[in-house]
C-alpha cells in the first residue's frame, strides 16, 4: 500500500469516511501521520465549536457578573466558579455519567396541541457531549477574562460615551464591547491555545470512541497499542499541536492587529500576547 | 504509565522489605475479575494472583504485584519497569512478535456477547468492548459498530444505559454480570474462542524466567492443582486441562 | 474496622454503609487524597525552582543558555501537557538508566536497545531490581513529580520573566547609580522586587496545578480518580460489598473536593496578596487572580 493509498483510505477516517477497518499491519510513518492527522480534525472541530459558542455565552456571563442585580450576578458567579474551580478531567467524567441517565427513548415535551419529542441518543456521543462540556468550560474561563477587561475599560471612555448620549445597549455595543475585546485579546489568545490543548483530554474523558472514530490521541494510542512503541505516535501528536498552536497565534495576532488598528504604533509591543497561564485546566 | 501504589506506600512504609534475593515484579490490571481484581481490603486478588503466589513459592522466587493500567503494559515491560505481565493477557501473534509468552495457564478464552435484549443485533448493531483487546479487534472486523472503553466494566455499563446493544468480552468476566443481573442480561449467540489461551508475558531476552514458569505451570497442570484452582474461581463448569 | 463488619453480606442499612465506607479499599481511597496533597506540596517548590532557572537562563548573556531557556518556555506553549505526559515518563526513566549504564557498566557487551526492548545492565537499574516495593513506588511517584515540575516550571518561567520585566526601570537605575554591578543588582533589587509582580501569575499557577492533579491518573499513579473509578464501578457477588454502578456519586465527591480546594486557596492567596502589596507602588491588577 503506497502512501497515497493510505492517505486516500484514512485521511477522513475520524469522520467515518474511507476504509472501515483501521490498518492491521505495516504501521509505517505514513499511516501514523495520516491517521493521527485525521484524528486532529476532531480536535480542531472541538476547539472551533467550543470557542465560537463559548464566546457568545462568555460575553453574556461577563456582563451578568458585572451586573448590579444580585439575582443576575450570583448565578453567573456560581457558574464561573463551578467550571473554573474544578478540573476539566472530572467535569468530563461527571458529564458523561449524567448524560447517560437521560431517557434513551427521548424526552417528550408537551406543547399544547402537539408534542415535541427530543431525541437524546446523540448527546452521549463524544462529538456532542464532549463539545458541550468544552463549550461550558471555555465559557467560564473566557467570561473571567472578559470581566477583567470590562473592569479596566477606562472611565474616560464611558464618560465620553455618556456625553455623546450613548446609553444602554448602544453604549455597550459601540463603546464598552470593542474596548473590552481589545483589552482582553492577548489573554483570549492564550485561552484559545489552551482550549485546543484541552481537547486532547476528550480521549480520557469517559466518552467512548464510536466506530473507531476518534481524536488524534485515540489513533496515537491505537498505534502505540499495536507497535508497543510510544516514542513514535505521541511525538507526532506533539508536532501537530505545535503547528496548530503557531497557526492560532498567527491568526489571533492578525485579529489583534485589526482590533488595535486605530491606536498609535508605540503600542506595538503590547500586541504580542504574553503567556498568562491563567486559563489552562 | 507506571502504576504505583503510593497510597499504600505512605501507610505501610515499613512493610514488606525483601531479602537480597532478586524479586520478580508481576504486573496486573486489578480490574478483570475473577482473573485479577482489587479486593475490599485494597489488595490484588483473583485467580491469577492466587495461582502465581503459589507458583512463585514452588519456584522459590520472591514475587511482587504491581497494579498498572492495561494500556501501556507491554512498553513498560520492555523498558524494564516490571518483569512479567500476569493480567489475563491472551496469547496472540501480534503480541508474540514483541514479547514472549509462557505456555498457557488458562485454555483459549471464550469470549461472548451479552445484552439486555435477547434479540440484540450483534453483527450490525453497536457492540462495546475494552480498548486494545482481541475482543475489540474481533468486533471491528465482525461488521458491528465498535464502541471502545478504557475498562471492561465501563463497557458493561454502556449496555446497561443503552449506549450499546451488546458487550463483547471474556465469558468468564461476563458470567457473574449475567448471572447476578436478575435476568436483565442474556447471552447472545455462541461463545467465540479467541487467541491461544492466557499466558504470562515476559521479555524476549528473559529466557530463564520463561523456562522457570513454563516448568512450574507444567507441574501444576500435571498434578491437577491448576484444575482445582480453576474450579475454585470459575465454578464447576470451568474449563479443565 | 468495626466488629460487626466480619460478615458484610448479612448487614443492612447504616451498618452496611459504615462497614462499606471503612473497608480497606476505601482507606486507600482516603489515603490517595493525601497523595494529591503530597504531590502539590512537593511539586510547587520544585516547579518554582525549574521556573526560576528557566527564567534566569532566558535572560542570560550567553546565547546557548538563552536559547535553552526560551526553548523550554516555548515548549509547553506548543504541546498539550497530556501528550507530554504520555511518553515523557517512560523516556525520562530510560534516559536516566541509559546514563547510568554508561557510567557503571562500560564493559557491557550487549546493545541496550534490542528491537523494542530496552535492556541495561542490572547495576544501572533504577531502582535496583531487588529493592523493596516501597522504593519502586517512591521512585515512580518521584518521576511523576518531576514530569509535573518540568511542565509547570515552564509556566513559572514565563510568569517570572514577565515579573522581572515589570520591575520599574527606575529602581534598577537607582541601584546602578549607587555603583552596584549586575550581580548585585540582580540579587539585591531585581529578585526581591520581582516577587510582588509575580504573585498574581504564581497564584494562578497554583490554581492550575490543583486542577492538573487528576492527570496523575494518566501518569499511572493510583490517585483519587483511580480509586473513584475502581470503587464506583459495579461490584458483583465476588466482592464483599456488591453494589451497582456508583461512579457518579464518587466523581461528584471529587468535584466537591476540588471546588473546596480552589476556594480555600483563593481565600489564602488573596490574603497573601493583600499583605505583600502593602507599601508597594503597583496598581491592583484586576481580573488577574483566579
Amino acid at each position: 500500500m503506497s502512501c497515497l493509498d493510505t492517505i486516500h483510505s484514512y485521511a477522513f477516517r475520524s469522520l467515518g469516511y474511507g476504509e472501515r477497518l483501521l490498518p492491521r499491519e505495516g504501521f509505517d510513518l505514513c499511516q501514523h501521520v495520516t491517521l493521527i492527522g485525521s484524528g486532529l480534525i476532531l480536535n480542531v472541530y472541538f476547539a472551533i465549536v467550543a470557542l465560537a459558542a463559548g464566546f457568545i455565552l462568555a460575553t453574556a456571563l461577563a456582563v451578568g457578573k458585572t451586573s448590579r442585580h444580585a439575582l443576575i450576578r450570583k448565578p453567573c458567579e456560581w457558574f464561573i466558579f463551578l467550571f473554573r474551580g474544578s478540573p476539566l478531567f472530572i467535569q468530563f467524567f461527571v458529564a458523561y455519567q449524567l448524560l447517560v441517565m437521560l431517557p434513551r427513548a427521548g424526552i417528550t415535551v408537551p406543547l399544547g396541541l402537539f408534542e415535541l419529542t427530543l431525541n437524546t441518543n446523540w448527546i452521549t456521543r463524544a462529538w456532542a457531549g464532549a463539545a458541550i462540556v468544552l463549550f461550558l468550560n471555555t465559557s467560564a474561563y473566557t467570561a473571567e477574562i472578559f470581566v477583567g477587561a470590562l473592569r479596566t475599560v477606562p472611565r474616560g471612555d464611558m464618560e465620553a460615551a455618556a456625553a455623546y448620549g450613548f446609553t444602554g445597549w448602544r453604549r455597550f455595543r459601540r463603546i464598552q464591547w470593542p474596548t473590552m475585546m481589545r483589552l482582553a485579546w492577548p489573554a483570549y489568545t492564550n485561552e484559545a491555545i489552551f482550549l485546543l490543548h484541552a481537547t486532547t483530554l476528550v480521549f480520557f474523558s469517559g466518552f467512548p470512541a464510536f466506530q473507531q472514530r476518534g481524536d488524534a490521541l485515540y489513533y496515537a494510542s491505537y498505534f502505540a497499542g499495536k507497535t508497543f512503541n510510544p516514542f513514535i505516535a505521541y511525538p507526532i501528536v506533539a508536532v501537530y499541536f505545535i503547528i496548530l498552536t503557531l497557526f492560532i497565534t498567527w491568526v489571533f495576532g492578525l485579529v489583534g492587529r485589526y482590533l488595535n488598528r486605530h491606536l498609535p504604533t508605540n503600542e506595538r509591543q503590547r500586541r504580542r500576547p504574553r503567556l498568562l497561564p491563567q486559563i489552562i485546566r | 504509565m507506571k502504576k504505583i501504589l503510593l497510597a499504600s506506600a505512605l501507610i505501610a512504609a515499613s512493610a514488606g522489605f525483601a531479602s537480597a534475593q532478586d524479586t520478580i515484579r508481576l504486573a496486573t490490571e486489578g480490574a478483570y475479575p475473577p482473573f485479577n481484581l482489587i479486593n475490599d481490603s485494597g489488595k490484588p486478588d483473583g485467580f491469577e494472583v492466587e495461582l502465581f503466589d503459589k507458583m512463585c513459592e514452588m519456584a522459590e522466587v520472591k514475587c511482587e504485584w504491581v497494579v498498572t493500567d492495561w494500556d501501556g503494559m507491554i512498553p513498560n515491560l520492555q523498558s524494564g519497569n516490571y518483569d512479567a505481565i500476569v493480567a489475563g493477557m491472551s496469547i496472540t501473534d501480534e503480541r508474540r512478535e514483541v514479547i514472549d509468552f509462557t505456555q498457557n495457564y488458562y485454555p483459549p478464552a471464550k469470549s461472548a456477547y451479552a445484552a439486555m435484549d435477547p434479540d440484540a443485533d450483534i453483527k450490525g448493531g453497536v457492540v462495546a468492548a475494552q480498548i486494545n483487546t482481541i475482543q475489540a479487534g474481533y468486533v471491528a472486523e465482525s461488521g458491528a459498530t465498535l464502541l471502545e472503553f478504557a475498562t471492561p466494566d465501563e463497557a458493561v455499563a454502556a449496555v446497561r444505559n443503552g449506549e450499546a446493544d451488546a458487550v463483547f468480552a471474556d465469558s468468564d468476566y461476563l458470567k457473574p454480570v449475567v448471572e447476578e443481573s436478575n435476568g436483565q442480561f442474556a447471552w447472545i449467540d455462541q461463545p467465540v474462542p479467541l487467541g491461544d489461551g492466557i499466558g504470562m508475558g515476559v521479555r524476549k531476552s528473559d529466557t530463564e524466567l520463561k523456562a522457570t514458569f513454563d516448568a512450574t505451570i507444567q507441574t501444576m497442570k500435571d498434578d491437577g492443582s491448576l484444575n482445582e484452582l480453576m474450579s475454585k474461581w470459575f465454578g464447576d463448569e470451568a474449563p479443565q486441562f | 474496622m468495626f466488629a460487626y463488619c466480619a460478615d458484610p453480606k448479612s448487614l443492612e442499612g447504616l451498618q452496611w454503609l459504615s462497614c462499606y465506607l471503612t473497608s480497606g479499599s476505601h482507606m486507600s481511597f482516603y489515603a490517595s487524597f493525601l497523595t494529591v496533597l503530597v504531590l502539590l506540596a512537593v511539586t510547587a517548590p520544585v516547579a518554582l525552582a525549574f521556573g526560576y532557572a528557566g527564567a534566569m537562563a532566558g535572560r542570560s548573556g550567553a546565547a546557548p543558555l538563552r536559547w535553552l531557556g526560551k526553548g523550554y518556555m516555548a515548549m509547553v506553549r506548543g504541546i498539550p501537557d497530556v501528550v507530554f505526559f504520555l511518553f515523557f515518563v517512560v523516556a525520562l526513566d530510560q534516559g536516566l538508566e541509559y546514563v547510568l549504564h554508561f557510567a557503571r557498566c562500560s564493559d557491557w557487551a550487549e546493545p541496550v536497545r534490542q528491537g523494542l526492548e530496552f535492556r541495561v545492565c542490572p547495576a544501572a537499574k533504577i531502582p535496583p531490581n531487588n529493592a523493596p516495593q516501597v522504593v519502586h513506588q517512591i521512585y515512580g511517584f518521584a518521576l511523576a513529580v518531576l514530569t509535573f515540575a518540568i511542565v509547570f516550571g515552564a509556566f513559572a518561567a514565563n510568569v517570572l520573566t514577565g515579573a522581572m520585566k515589570a520591575v520599574p526601570r527606575a529602581q534598577l537605575e537607582t541601584a546602578e547609580s549607587y555603583g552596584m554591578n549586575n550581580r548585585q543588582i540582580n540579587r539585591r533589587i531585581l529578585v526581591p522586587q520581582m516577587w510582588i509582580y509575580a504573585l498574581p501569575g504564581l497564584s494562578n499557577l497554583w490554581m492550575i496545578l490543583i486542577k492538573a492533579t487528576p492527570l496523575l491518573f494518566i501518569l499511572g499513579v493510583q490517585d483519587i480518580v483511580y480509586w473513584a473509578q475502581q470503587l464506583g464501578s459495579m461490584k458483583t457477588q465476588a466482592y464483599s460489598y456488591p453494589h451497582p454502578d456508583w461512579r457518579l456519586g464518587y466523581f461528584l465527591s471529587l468535584l466537591v473536593f476540588y471546588l473546596c480546594m480552589t476556594k480555600a486557596s483563593e481565600l489564602v492567596l488573596d490574603r497573601i496578596t493583600a499583605r505583600l502589596s502593602r507599601g508597594q507602588a503597583i496598581v491592583k491588577q484586576s481580573g488577574a487572580s483566579a
